[in-house]
């Protein structure tokens, strides 16, 4: 669409800045102002400048976090895309059952984050969780507050359970807006199930998909509280992502400066990965 | 196309997936502690409410609730004023910093929230707004206006520029022009964004629970009291969960017509 160049238009967003630049801009300058300080109390602070970014930058703790966060992020978008997309290819077209099925899969996503975390919590748990109580009757050693590897599919297994519903549901839509007449084209070309869905489907939920992919990988990145509840972090740091080590750092040991530094990376990280995704997709586009 | 049977089997198979763990706490939240910690049993052998009972007769406990409804509300109508205008900025015009602004407001909905925990906590604290609703609301409103420009702004590039010039033609103000004509155009559009606000916001807790102690303090927050001294709280914990469940449920009920159009956020 051809838009007409208007600078009035600045005083329709201009609420939208107001108000965002009130939560993110003050807090964000706090944040550099921090990272680049030693505060000892309310009045003695002074300059270090990059002392706390190289600290950070060497900290194995950081490293060990940052590793495990972008196997998780990694495993979380492999397994919720490709069985998002199944979901919704499977999911009926019409009728009260669709209705039906799109309710029930919608409802992982309004629960609170932690109720998600209390509800694996006791479901895993051998005594009085059915999933922990099964997988033990069936002779599979399962715990996963003492076991690493049983900790790490737990909280992978609740993060299938809460977000594949979101891609589903995503691809669902983006599905329902295929036009008949392009199946109706591929009976008469006598196209496989796989043709189908690779020249038609795939080619038309790739809008849907960037989103899921986007808004996947930014909320995983970001995971705190669901893992927190469930595991604690533990057994050990074995499932300690990154925003529980940043808020070990800055609220259980008040280390300010090298929290906001490692916050600022984390920021960062952050943004570098969503740009990249971005401008390849939309680039490799141009292409074509 | 009539649905194959190893569709209608695989959906099925994925929504009991989904609904097992919800059941089992169910299941729990009727039951009574000696039950739960006793033997493992599918149905509550003695059905009792009394774990309900503890959540409404305790104010401590069902003010949670309104604590959270009341934020959850503000920030979705907060979210939708200030977005709808922006969204109608950024899909009809070119205007000096626009691409930069778009990309700068995303950039928001990518901040952990991790990061802005402690800076938040002293910037209500100075204005004096902290453990009041509207700051838990203005706070979410970080990543739901981002997200609401950008979904909305999809929607309204679906509607032809024609549309808008044809009324100014006859005459219709802007102001009036948008609110009679733009907005109804675009109903499942605010549908979707109020029902995404909502979701996020409700599901939320490190940045509500850092801004509040008593007066404003969520449900989900206050859940963390079933863990005391003499162990935990099973039922109530289960019971209190359960409630939580309910208000999405009532959400999606209302919008599930618009859910197959508007999961694709407008830009199918």
């Amino acid at each position: 669409m051809n838009k007409t160049e208007n600078n009035k238009a600045w005083l329709l967003v201009l609420p939208v800045f107001l108000l965002v630049a009130f939560s993110a801009i003050i807090p964000l300058m706090t944040v550099v102002n921090y990272s680049v300080q030693d505060i000892f109390d309310q009045n003695s602070a002074y300059f270090v400048g990059a002392e706390w970014y190289k600290e950070v930058l060497q900290d194995p703790r950081l490293h060990d976090s940052l590793l495990r966060q972008f196997i998780f992020s990694g495993s979380v978008l492999l397994i919720e895309i490709p069985l998002g997309i199944l979901v919704a290819l499977m999911m009926p077209t019409r009728g009260a059952m669709a209705s039906l099925s799109l309710i029930l899969l919608a409802i992982p996503l309004l629960i609170p984050w932690n109720v998600v975390g209390t509800i694996w919590q006791i479901f895993g748990r051998a005594d009085i969780g059915l999933f922990g109580w099964g997988l033990n009757s069936l002779g599979i050693d399962y715990n996963y507050a003492s076991n690493p590897m049983d900790a790490w599919f737990t909280v992978l297994l609740m993060d299938v359970w809460h977000w594949t519903s979101l891609v589903a549901l995503l691809c669902y839509s983006g599905l329902r807006a295929i036009p008949e007449a392009f199946y109706q084209a591929a009976r008469i070309d006598r196209a496989s199930k796989w043709a189908i869905f690779r020249f038609i489907q795939l080619p038309r939920l790739k809008n849907v998909l960037i989103i899921g992919v986007l808004l996947r990988f930014m909320d995983s990145f970001m995971i705190y509280t669901e893992p927190f509840v469930l595991t604690g972090g533990g057994p050990g740091n074995s499932t300690t992502f990154l925003s529980q080590t940043l808020t070990q750092m800055a609220i259980g040991q008040f280390d300010l400066g090298p929290a906001a530094a490692f916050s600022l990376i984390y920021f960062l990280i952050v943004l570098l990965v969503s740009w990249l995704f971005f401008t390849t997709i939309t680039h490799l586009d141009k292409r074509k | 196309m009539p649905m194959s049977k190893t569709k209608a089997f695989g959906i099925t198979l994925y929504i009991l997936f989904v609904l097992v763990p919800i059941y089992w706490l169910l299941n729990m939240s009727f039951k009574t502690n000696e039950e739960i910690t006793g033997e493992l049993s599918f149905w509550p052998k003695e059905f009792t409410l009394e774990n309900y009972t503890v959540i409404f007769t305790d104010p401590s406990w069902y003010m949670g609730y309104f604590n959270s409804m009341t934020y959850v509300g503000m920030n979705v109508v907060i979210t939708l004023l200030v977005a709808l205008p922006a969204a109608y900025a950024f899909s009809r015009y070119k205007f000096l910093g626009d691409k930069q602004m778009f990309f700068w407001l995303l950039t928001n909905r990518m901040a952990p929230p991790a990061v802005f925990l402690l800076p938040f906590f002293q910037l209500y604290s100075s204005v004096g707004l902290f453990d009041t609703h509207i700051a838990v609301a203005l706070a979410h409103c970080l990543f739901n206006v981002p997200l609401a420009v950008w979904i909305l702004e999809g929607f309204m590039s679906g509607v032809p520029r024609e549309i808008d010039e044809t009324a100014y033609i006859d005459g219709y103000s802007f102001p009036r022009f948008f609110v009679r004509i733009f907005l109804p155009m675009i109903r499942s559009g605010i549908g979707v964004t109020a029902f995404f606000a909502f979701m996020f916001s409700w599901v939320e807790l490190l940045l509500a629970r850092t801004l509040t102690s008593v007066e404003a303090k969520p449900i989900a927050a206050i859940m963390t009291r079933t863990i005391g001294a003499t162990g935990v709280d099973w039922g109530v914990l289960a019971a209190a969960g359960v409630l939580t469940i309910l208000p999405g449920l009532l959400v999606i009920w209302f919008v599930r017509n618009h859910v197959a159009k508007g999961f694709a956020l407008g830009r199918v």
